[in-house]
């Protein structure tokens, strides 16, 4: 790695402008994309019409649909997209190449939507509410690896803690008949296994990794199990009342964004609540810093007199427990009861979506819309019978990481301790 | 350990009264104790490993027994000792449906007829034909592991491996099986390297971590599977649902003994593990792989290339990984569905820890997972125990054996500290 950073300064410029040409090429095929292979076999005076009322709402509020001539919309979503890639193949936006990415990217699956959408009536509202619902555990889980890997210590077992805190929330949550109590379970089982991952990691020095997958295998075993050998002959244990929606009085009226994000269940305000305390907590506090610099330089923060050892397993624990109550969501919040592997790799999703979201909580949040929407288009498109594979869609939240992790659009980076036992000595 | 000890001094020599008395003289016999006490030193761990993890997976099986608590209430000693009872029954039922019945054995053997004798075998096929996969996934990990890669992506090789494995065994007809079946396992390596190559270019020219970009190609391999499964041409003719054609006979490995399953894929794992020896640690190519994976900066600066040895690694296990495809897809299934793997991939990780990443350890390692696995349906049918209890047992094998210092304070032993594992994580991005 020292031959690299030494000629740190030409690979800079070089990545810089094979991201420019990626880009610019990449914006010229969207818009080919649009403008040969959507518009084929579209009938010119073809409509798409979005619904964007809820059914069943009951707001007062008329929101009109949204309704687009489908050629006409593609090609000029097409003319957007050769326009701004030619301006990139030129000159480049330069520092606002995120902005402009952003842009095409947008524009371009509305022209996708509309295909899907042409002659026919799509609920994107109802995408959109989807897309949130399917984000939200993974945020969970996003904001657990974060929680762990700002102190350092490398959170593979997401998937199993989400999976365990789903399982525990169903089996308490029926014992007790109160949701609420299997969430307080879920989160302590959680953090149970955090603090197992804590100590094989710390304390033992295991693999950090080797130690995640460790805890992996183990949850979905002992779930599996203990579904096979209680669950399938004591249902009662598996039916746990499930949280209500809690409408909020004004927000939830706002157009769009008010069935989004404001007439959901405890969850995901709970998440809101999260993601705003851990951003603050991370960033403008003692507590924060005293996090971060555990896990940017452990050494350093001992001699300043942090205790290094106390803030991982503490974080470690803490994260445990957002898995858990984020795992809980999939029970308690969402089908009712437990199938063995429901998660189904959201834990790992959750885990890409932190290294997408460059290891803060908001982007963290926001890498997880993005692979919320393609879980969400996905399901949606293969209701509306559309002649599209959506293995192809739902590759995509994996490939995307690929490209984020190689550094092929813009490198993040990761806690520099992140994964190294810290010896005092 | 034998080397460690001092050379032996002349007796008649002059030694400084201060210098400690020479032992003994080393007889053939103490020699030949002190080579048994190092093997046992190494076996040490996985065995008490193995031991620990059954210990907690009988706790899993009584507690898990939700009429256990009522009868302790009543009758604590009867209680204890039904559920001691039924631990027994249940590892009893594992162990007959891993290794045979002992009875059986002699009775068939008693009456002469083959037929019966090959019935009183079935177990131990069955072993063998669940241990082939794990000892090529095993490899593929462990091949990893020797270039300090971690590759988790054995899974998603695997996948990709079979699917092309698959296509040549049904595409291809009319062949005699000496071409047809290396022609399909080929393709089967060829497969899987290919996904291989991706996480070790990544890693070589970006140094993008191979954990994640392999836990990722994981779910994208099957995902572009399932697409295969359903595309015309591959998908299994009058079929909704995603399974490929049948292959030809003609791909399919050749059963050991006729009538039980236990196939030549099992002779090509053992000589694959020997193959992988042999690179490991008599090639030159070899060589260059185990010292980046020891310290990367020393072997650059002895000339060697980081990124070749990375990309062949990577390829190699993703390779091996592809194999293990073949072993069922060839072996045991003849057609190719999404359900081919109950996770072979991650027991290799298990197994290649257990071996600490030794080919001929691997063998072993695997055929206990293969015999886990294999008694678990038996037990399940005679016990009502869910099989998932393997998985359970499995992932406390590897607790057991990565951390090395659990088993030490458990047991108040000295056991090695090196497990053959290095720190893999050295974070995501760099």
């Amino acid at each position: 790695m020292t031959a690299i950073a030494a000629s740190l300064g030409p690979i800079v410029d070089r990545a810089a402008v094979r991201r420019q040409r990626i880009f610019g090429i990449f914006y010229l095929v969207l818009a080919a994309l649009a403008a040969f292979v959507l518009t084929s076999g579209l009938d010119g005076d073809a409509i798409s019409k979005f619904v964007l009322k809820p059914a069943g709402s009951k707001t007062g509020l008329d929101i009109p649909n949204l309704v687009v001539p489908s050629v006409l919309t593609m090609y000029l979503v097409a003319g957007l997209c050769a326009a701004l890639g030619a301006i990139q193949l030129v000159r480049g936006f330069g520092t606002r190449w995120a902005v402009v990415l952003g842009i095409v990217v947008a524009a371009f699956v509305f022209a996708f939507l509309t295909w899907a959408a042409a002659g026919k009536s799509m609920s994107l509202i109802g995408i959109l509410q989807l897309t949130v619902l399917k984000a939200l555990p993974i945020t969970f889980g996003a904001l657990s690896g974060l929680l762990c890997e700002r102190a350092g210590v490398v959170n593979i077992a997401i998937e199993g803690m989400l999976l365990t805190g789903a399982f525990t929330g169903a089996i308490v949550g029926s014992a007790a008949g109160n949701p609420i109590v299997g969430l307080v379970g879920a989160g302590l089982v959680g953090g149970l296994l955090a603090a197992l991952l804590a100590v094989l990691a710390i304390r033992y020095r295991m693999d950090q990794i080797i130690a995640g997958t460790v805890i992996n295998i183990f949850a979905a075993g002992i779930t599996g199990f203990v579904a096979t050998r209680i669950l399938q002959h004591n249902r009662e244990l598996n039916e746990p009342e499930r949280f209500a929606q809690i409408p909020i009085p004004v927000l939830s009226d706002i157009p769009i964004l008010g069935p989004m994000f404001f007439s959901a269940n405890i969850f995901l305000y709970a998440l809101f609540v999260l993601i705003g305390l851990i951003h603050y907590g991370l960033f403008y506090t003692r507590w924060g810093l005293r996090v971060r610099a555990v896990g940017e330089h452990p050494r350093a923060a001992d001699t300043v007199g942090i205790n290094v050892l106390a803030t991982r397993y503490r974080n470690v624990i803490l994260g445990g427990i957002v898995a858990g109550v984020g795992g809980a969501y999939f029970t308690l919040g969402s089908t009712g009861s437990f199938v063995q592997d429901m998660t189904a790799g959201r834990g790992f999703i959750g885990l890409a979506a932190m290294i997408f979201g460059a290891w803060t909580p908001i982007g963290a949040f926001l890498a997880s819309l993005v692979f919320g929407f393609a879980d969400a288009l996905q399901a949606r498109l293969s209701i509306l019978n559309i002649a599209l594979p959506s293995e192809f869609l739902l590759m995509g939240p994996y490939l995307v990481t690929i490209v984020v992790v190689a550094g092929l659009v813009g490198r993040v980076r990761a806690p520099a301790a992140d994964g190294r036992p810290y010896d005092k000595e | 350990m034998t080397g460690e000890r001092p050379p032996e001094q002349p007796a008649t020599e002059a030694t400084p009264a201060n210098a400690p008395a020479p032992a003994e003289t080393p007889r053939p016999t103490r020699r030949v104790m002190a080579m048994l006490g190092g093997a046992a030193r190494g076996l040490l761990v996985p065995v008490l490993a193995v031991l620990s993890a059954f210990v907690i997976g009988a706790f899993v099986i009584v507690l898990s027994d939700l009429t256990f608590f009522e009868r302790l209430g009543q009758d604590p000693g009867a209680a204890l000792g039904t559920a001691l009872g039924g631990v027994g029954t249940a590892y009893g039922a594992l162990l007959r449906g891993a290794l045979g019945d002992p009875t059986a054995y002699v009775d068939a053997i008693a009456s002469g007829d083959v037929e019966q004798v090959k019935a009183a075998f079935v177990p131990i096929s069955e072993t063998i034909l669940a241990a082939t996969p794990l000892i090529f996934t095993g490899l593929a990990v462990a091949l990893g592991f020797q270039c300090g890669l971690f590759n988790i992506g054995a899974e998603g090789q695997l996948f990709v491996g079979a699917t092309a494995a698959t296509f040549v065994g049904f595409a291809v007809t009319g062949m005699p099986w000496f071409v047809h079946l290396p022609l399909a396992i080929i393709a089967g390596f060829i497969g899987g390297a290919a996904w291989g190559f991706i996480p070790g270019i990544l890693k070589a020219r970006t140094g993008a971590h191979e954990v994640i970009v392999t836990i990722m190609l994981n779910y994208t391999a099957y995902n572009l599977v399932g697409f295969i499964l359903k595309f015309p041409g591959y998908q299994r003719e009058g079929r909704s649902d995603p399974i490929s054609k049948v292959t030809e006979a003609s791909a399919w490995y050749p059963p050991l003994i006729e009538g039980l399953r236990a196939n030549w894929g099992f002779v090509l794992a053992l000589l694959a593990a020997f193959a992988v020896s042999w690179f490991l640690f008599r090639s030159t190519k070899g060589f260059e792989l185990r010292a980046v994976g020891f310290n990367a900066p020393a072997a650059r600066y002895a000339g060697m290339s980081i990124a070749a040895s990375t990309v062949l690694a990577m390829m190699l296990s993703g390779g091996l990984a592809g194999l293990a495809g073949t072993s069922v897809v060839l072996g045991i299934t003849h057609s190719m569905t999404s359900g081919i793997s109950p996770g072979f991939g991650f027991d290799g990780i298990a197994i290649a820890l257990m071996a600490r990443s030794r080919p001929r350890g691997i063998i072993f390692a695997a055929l206990l997972f293969g015999a886990l696995r294999a008694g678990s349906t038996p037990m399940e049918s005679a016990t009502g125990i869910p099989g998932d209890l393997v998985v359970v047992l499995q992932a406390l094998v590897i607790m057991f054996v990565a951390a090395p210092a659990l088993v030490r304070g458990i047991y108040r032993i000295r056991v090695p500290e090196t497990t053959g594992t290095e720190v893999f994580s050295k974070g995501w991005g760099s």
